[in-house]
């Protein structure tokens, strides 16, 4: 063991409820783990010191990932980004979060990471985040005293923060199903095409009513330009209701990019981040409006269009 | 404190004792004496460690020893059939496919792995399977071409 790192005991937990009472039991001490993906390399650097280690990766029924018409997709927090990757509904109803499942780090990582992980990680460049913003997801919470939803857009309070109590569970996300005439893409910008995290993502969705529009619904999400991934509310304003072209899009774009405040870091400086998220804005709006209008791009020409490496 | 892990590594039934906090790799690596699996970063950045859990590819790097109990695992050393080289190695060897040899036996699990996934082997399909596999040397270009040759060799191609 070298610097930093502080020994901890390591358990299991086999149910929701076991989970939960060992939380109560441990308190801050405990640290809930299931890929585990973050968690070795962020104790070997001494960033995280729990006492206790709680694996839930095996907690029973939380791997299901269902869809129906009326309710959705619900997706067991602990179905891997890999599955979600591949799962052929969510290619074909989500395609912004399919997307971006397949720029999630490499399929070494995917295979173990989960999804309820990414969103508990609480990284402002969580790449499944963005897209699920988009398509309005809720998240199921389970503690001591029953269960609660939070919208996804609630769920998140900083870098690594987020609304759970430390009693309690993210067990399940519910994304509700898309409208008809409903379009969705993300892009991930980072500097290299797997295992890197995003220097900035954007997710877009557009619904339209009728195959011409107008928009009934527009959402945009950014990654990795704030403390939490955000929703772009001023550029939705000015796509709702109206019938969406060129200048409109672009209009729209620049009001993203004029509504970030990034930070600088490795990855980019603060200025070269907010002309991303006005590229990005853009095209992933023109993507989503073709697919919208015209349904679905396939898998693979979704993917090439999703991961673009860029010094 | 050390606990017994029960775990299957090519084949065979292991009992071993490790610290919780030991990594899938530090356990094949130190404990198994498996040093065929490598470590490069030890932070699931260049996917040098690259095992198959359960026929799946993981980075044994970010894996709890502990949270594979009860799993089978394949590492480098379990591909070849005794004396008979994997047709992926093959592939490999007479093509190329690596200079200085760290990375490969990562890559060469990788690419056993999407053989078995059922995704559809096109050239595409292979650059999105092995871009979590970091190699300095070849320029991937040898890589793809090795891995196009196992696609034959196994008869995944869909032709």
């Amino acid at each position: 063991m070298g610097q930093g790192m502080k020994r901890f005991e390591y358990q299991e937990a086999r149910t929701v409820r076991q989970a939960i009472s060992m939380l109560q039991r441990y308190g801050d001490s405990a640290r809930i783990v299931a890929g585990s993906t973050d968690f070795l390399v962020r104790w070997r650097a001494g960033v995280w010191n729990p006492e206790q280690v709680i694996n839930i990766q095996r907690v029973a029924g939380l791997s299901r990932i269902t869809y129906s018409s009326r309710n959705g997709l619900r997706i067991g927090a602990l179905v891997t980004v890999r599955t979600l990757e591949q799962h052929p509904t969510v290619r074909r109803r989500y395609p912004a979060l399919a997307a971006a499942a397949a720029s999630f780090a490499g399929v070494q990582v995917r295979n173990l990471a989960t999804v309820g992980g990414n969103i508990c990680n609480a990284s402002p460049s969580g790449d499944t985040i963005p897209a699920l913003l988009v398509f309005g997801a809720e998240c199921k919470i389970a503690g001591p005293d029953g269960e609660r939803w939070v919208a996804l857009d609630q769920f998140f309070k900083g870098p690594g923060q987020t609304v759970l109590e430390n009693d309690e569970l993210l067990v399940e996300i519910r994304v509700p199903p898309p409208p008809r005439n409903t379009g969705s893409h993300y892009i991930k910008h980072s500097p290299r095409g797997a295992m890197d995290i995003a220097t900035v993502g954007v997710a877009s969705l557009i619904s339209l009513d009728g195959r011409r529009g107008p928009c009934s619904e527009v959402r945009i999400a950014l990654g990795a330009v704030a403390p939490t991934p955000i929703r772009a509310y001023s550029a939705e304003e000015m796509l709702r209701g109206q019938g969406i072209g060129q200048e409109l899009i672009q209009t729209a774009a620049n009001a993203a990019r004029d509504g970030v405040r990034p930070i600088d870091d490795i990855r980019g400086s603060a200025e070269h981040r907010k002309e991303i998220v006005g590229v990005l804005t853009r095209r992933t709006l023109e993507q989503a409006l073709i697919s919208a209008a015209r349904g679905p791009l396939n898998f693979e020409e979704q993917r090439r269009l999703t991961v673009q490496a860029a010094f | 404190m050390k606990k017994q892990l029960n775990i299957t590594v090519n084949g065979e039934p292991q009992q071993v004792l490790v610290e919780p906090y030991y990594s899938l790799l530090d356990t094949l690596r130190d404990e198994l004496y498996l040093t065929g699996t490598k470590k490069g970063c030890d932070e699931g950045d260049c996917g040098a460690c690259t095992v198959l859990l359960n026929g799946k590819p993981v980075c044994s790097c970010l894996v709890l020893a502990h949270a594979a109990h009860d799993s089978e695992v394949t590492t480098i050393e379990g591909v070849a059939n005794g004396q008979e080289l994997h047709p992926v190695q093959q592939a490999f060897v007479e093509h190329g496919g690596l200079q200085c040899g760290y990375c490969t036996p990562g890559i060469i699990l990788s690419t056993v792995g999407f053989l078995e996934s059922g995704e559809e082997p096109t050239e595409e399909n292979i650059k999105h399977a092995l871009g979590g596999n970091l190699c300095r040397c070849t320029g991937y270009s040898k890589v793809i071409e090795s891995v196009l040759v196992a696609v034959k060799a196994t008869g995944k191609g869909t032709e």
